[in-house]
């Protein structure tokens, strides 16, 4: 973790853990202490290079890090324009870039004495890789999963189980990822005097969105690292996902003060006119979720919309606030994908590099595309590839099925 | 403050008792209705809970009277109206509009303090805005002589505690318990020491919340604060009857119902010393 050139840029966070007007701790008074204590937890633990060591060290032995920056030969030929590289977050232990923070935040309970693990999920990934480091660290853990998620992810759920960790099914507002916040949020004020909530992405109150960033930008670091080794320059532009957006910030931190471009791919869903997306940048307000300000999707009132992805991990109606942040400086270019794009991609990635990607790297992928097209032969464009699509073959299977029945392509 | 605010809680000498309802639950006629049967118990504030869809500090109660409200699309336009309509049918309570921090930014500050000043509210609680993110809120608040409402937890630090006290408004409001809103039989042990660190600190009135749904309960508090709030007791009495509510031919019966459970349940008999104004809930 390079956090002296963190201390340098000026896309740096105050004190506080704000993003200029983003971010913040808006939190009942009950959970103040829990947050308070983590943060100094979190401090003191990142100034300790004992610590540090001991996180890569896990990322090393157990999840396969560092994760390789492959080339698509034949997808760049075939594309036209720019070369495309992949961060292969694919190739991690569980199969996402998950575990990477999941990993450093056990370790930062199991250092500051707590004894259980508490984690949130939508489609599963983050209550997998939690699950999984609570197994690793000998710590109960339980998970906290909207009950539509429950019926929705069957599979992951039964993962969860295999692994040791309880799945609380979620009944309130739409049993869906924002309840499933809402009430582990609920559970950790009850309970933080023994109990770490390991939050998945980067959003909730700070110092959550701090804490991911800095678990994540391994990502990029290694990236960055490995593009000057293999190709002895920088790349010209990274491209990712954005959900709450944890994979984008750990690829985005180690660019942010290089001339690279960088750009997010948010789901557009049906299309960002349908009302049926999670384009929270492209067509959300600012306002208040989970703790944190931010872009949101919302009504007049502020009471919070459902958002829709045919990508689990995107179906989220708020988004990290460093991303609002990056979005209102100008400094990252968010881009809305559709899911038919982001299938299409994914599909033509399957047969060009026999990599199957997950839905939501899909859409970061559909965007790369897209902009390496503009491009010249010479210049170099990364994508993080933050998980593989094992668990979106149903998925992929139903939508090509039906494509195939009303005789359209995508 | 206001005249109201002073009179009824900050200055009262007796064990104040401050309900919460959610407007809109089930109905906005059924919410005035309990406003001013709340005011004929004994009441001495009236707790306003503005509907929202992902309310952080509540439970399974609060939450689901919430959604009873959104469902026909309740919001903080029309609750506002409802304080102006519970004061024309005679409603002389302070009201304290309880509301989470997005509800209030969309609905934009300078409207809300306009709206709050032209019918009448006293005081504005806002759950998840804690001490750090509530600075300007507290001066617009004061400039309008509305009270902003302060939460202390058992969790808070003696520091925290004398800073959130030293900004206080109207009264104090002391979480009993850690987590949401919602009925427990009994308290945390642990409150007694903390309500007693409170009132070490406090220079008002000390009311306590979260939890509160017996009457041997209330009992035990009036040796450590001076007030209690009441919220999922009462809003869960209301969803048990969110049919009858919602129905004008069966509404006066129904509210007649929960004025005497929570009587006979709740109120401690010292509470309802007070003459009860005569209407049509007796």
């Amino acid at each position: 973790m390079v956090r002296q050139a963190q201390a340098e840029s000026k896309y740096r966070t105050d004190e506080n853990g704000r993003f200029a007007a983003f971010g913040g701790q808006y939190v009942p008074e009950t959970l103040m202490h829990a947050v308070l204590e983590l943060e100094k937890g979190f401090k003191d633990a990142i100034s300790d290079s004992s610590f540090l060591r001991e996180y890569r060290r896990i990322l090393h032995d157990y999840s396969g890090r560092p994760t390789p920056l492959s080339y698509c030969e034949r997808l760049s030929k075939t594309l036209g324009g720019a070369q495309i590289f992949l961060k292969r977050e694919d190739l991690n232990h569980t199969g996402a870039h998950k575990i990477n923070n999941a990993v450093g935040q056990a370790l930062l309970a199991r250092r500051m004495g707590k004894k259980q693990i508490i984690a949130e999920t939508g489609a599963g990934q983050h209550g997998v890789a939690s699950a999984t480091v609570a197994a690793y660290f000998g710590l109960p853990c339980k998970v906290f999963m909207g009950a539509v998620d429950v019926k929705r992810q069957a599979l992951n759920v039964f993962r969860m189980k295999l692994l040791g960790a309880e799945v609380i099914p979620v009944h309130s507002g739409n049993g869906t990822l924002k309840d499933a916040v809402n009430e582990v949020l609920r559970y950790w004020a009850a309970h933080s005097d023994d109990t770490a909530y390991i939050d998945g992405s980067v959003v909730g109150p700070h110092p959550y969105p701090m804490i991911v960033r800095d678990f994540q930008r391994i990502i990029g670091d290694e990236a960055r690292e490995q593009c000057l080794k293999q190709t002895g320059s920088l790349p010209d532009a990274a491209v990712a996902c954005v959900g709450g957006g944890s994979n984008a910030i750990g690829l985005f931190t180690a660019f942010l003060d290089d001339p690279v471009s960088l750009y997010g791919a948010e789901a557009a869903g049906k299309g960002v006119t349908t009302g049926e997306h999670a384009a929270t940048l492209t067509k959300g307000t600012v306002g208040i979720i989970h703790g944190m300000k931010t872009y949101l999707l919302q009504d007049a009132y502020g009471q919070i919309k459902a958002p829709y992805s045919i990508s689990a991990g995107l179906d989220y109606p708020g988004v990290g606030p460093e991303h609002a942040y990056l979005s209102e400086s100008g400094r990252v270019d968010y881009k809305a994908i559709t899911d038919n794009e982001a299938v299409a991609a994914l599909l033509e990635l399957s047969e060009l590099e026999g990599i199957l990607p997950a839905l939501e790297s899909a859409h970061g992928l559909a965007l790369a595309f897209k902009v390496a097209k503009t491009m010249r032969r010479e210049q170099k464009v990364i994508v993080c590839l933050s998980g593989r699509g094992d668990k979106d073959v149903k998925t992929i299977m139903h939508v090509l099925a039906n494509h195939e029945k009303r005789g359209e392509r995508l | 403050m206001t005249v109201r605010m002073e009179k009824h809680v900050t200055n009262a000498k007796t064990m104040r008792f401050i309900p919460f309802i959610t407007a809109g639950d089930p109905t906005d006629e059924a919410t005035v209705a309990l406003a001013l049967m709340l005011q004929s118990l004994g009441a001495d504030a009236l707790e306003l809970g503005i509907p929202y869809s992902d309310p952080l500090a509540d439970g399974p109660v609060i939450q689901e009277a919430s959604q009873r409200a959104l469902r026909h699309g309740e919001n903080l336009n029309q609750a506002m109206r409802l304080v102006e309509e519970m004061r024309t049918q005679g409603l002389d309570l302070p009201v304290i509009i309880f509301t989470y921090a997005n509800v209030l930014l969309q609905f934009g500050l300078d409207r809300f303090f306009e709206e709050a000043v032209s019918h009448e509210v006293d005081g504005l609680l806002v759950p998840d805005l804690p001490y750090e993110e509530s600075r300007s809120l507290a001066d617009q608040c004061a400039e309008h002589k509305i009270s902003l409402i302060s939460l202390v937890a058992p969790t808070t630090s003696d520091e925290r505690l004398k800073r959130i006290c030293d900004h206080a408004q109207g009264f104090l409001y002391c979480v009993s318990s850690l987590g949401v809103t919602g009925m427990r039989k009994t308290f945390h042990p642990d409150v007694y020491p903390f309500l007693e660190r409170v009132k070490q600190v406090a220079q008002l009135p000390v009311a306590v919340g979260f939890g509160i749904s017996s009457r041997d309960q209330v009992a035990e508090l009036e040796h450590y604060a001076d007030g209690f709030i009441v919220g999922s007791a009462i809003v869960a009495e209301v969803g048990r009857r969110a049919e009858q509510l919602a129905d004008s031919s069966t509404r006066t019966a129904a509210i007649r119902e929960i004025k005497l459970t929570l009587d006979q349940h709740l109120l401690p008999e010292r509470v309802n010393h007070k003459p009860l104004a005569s209407n049509e809930y007796e």
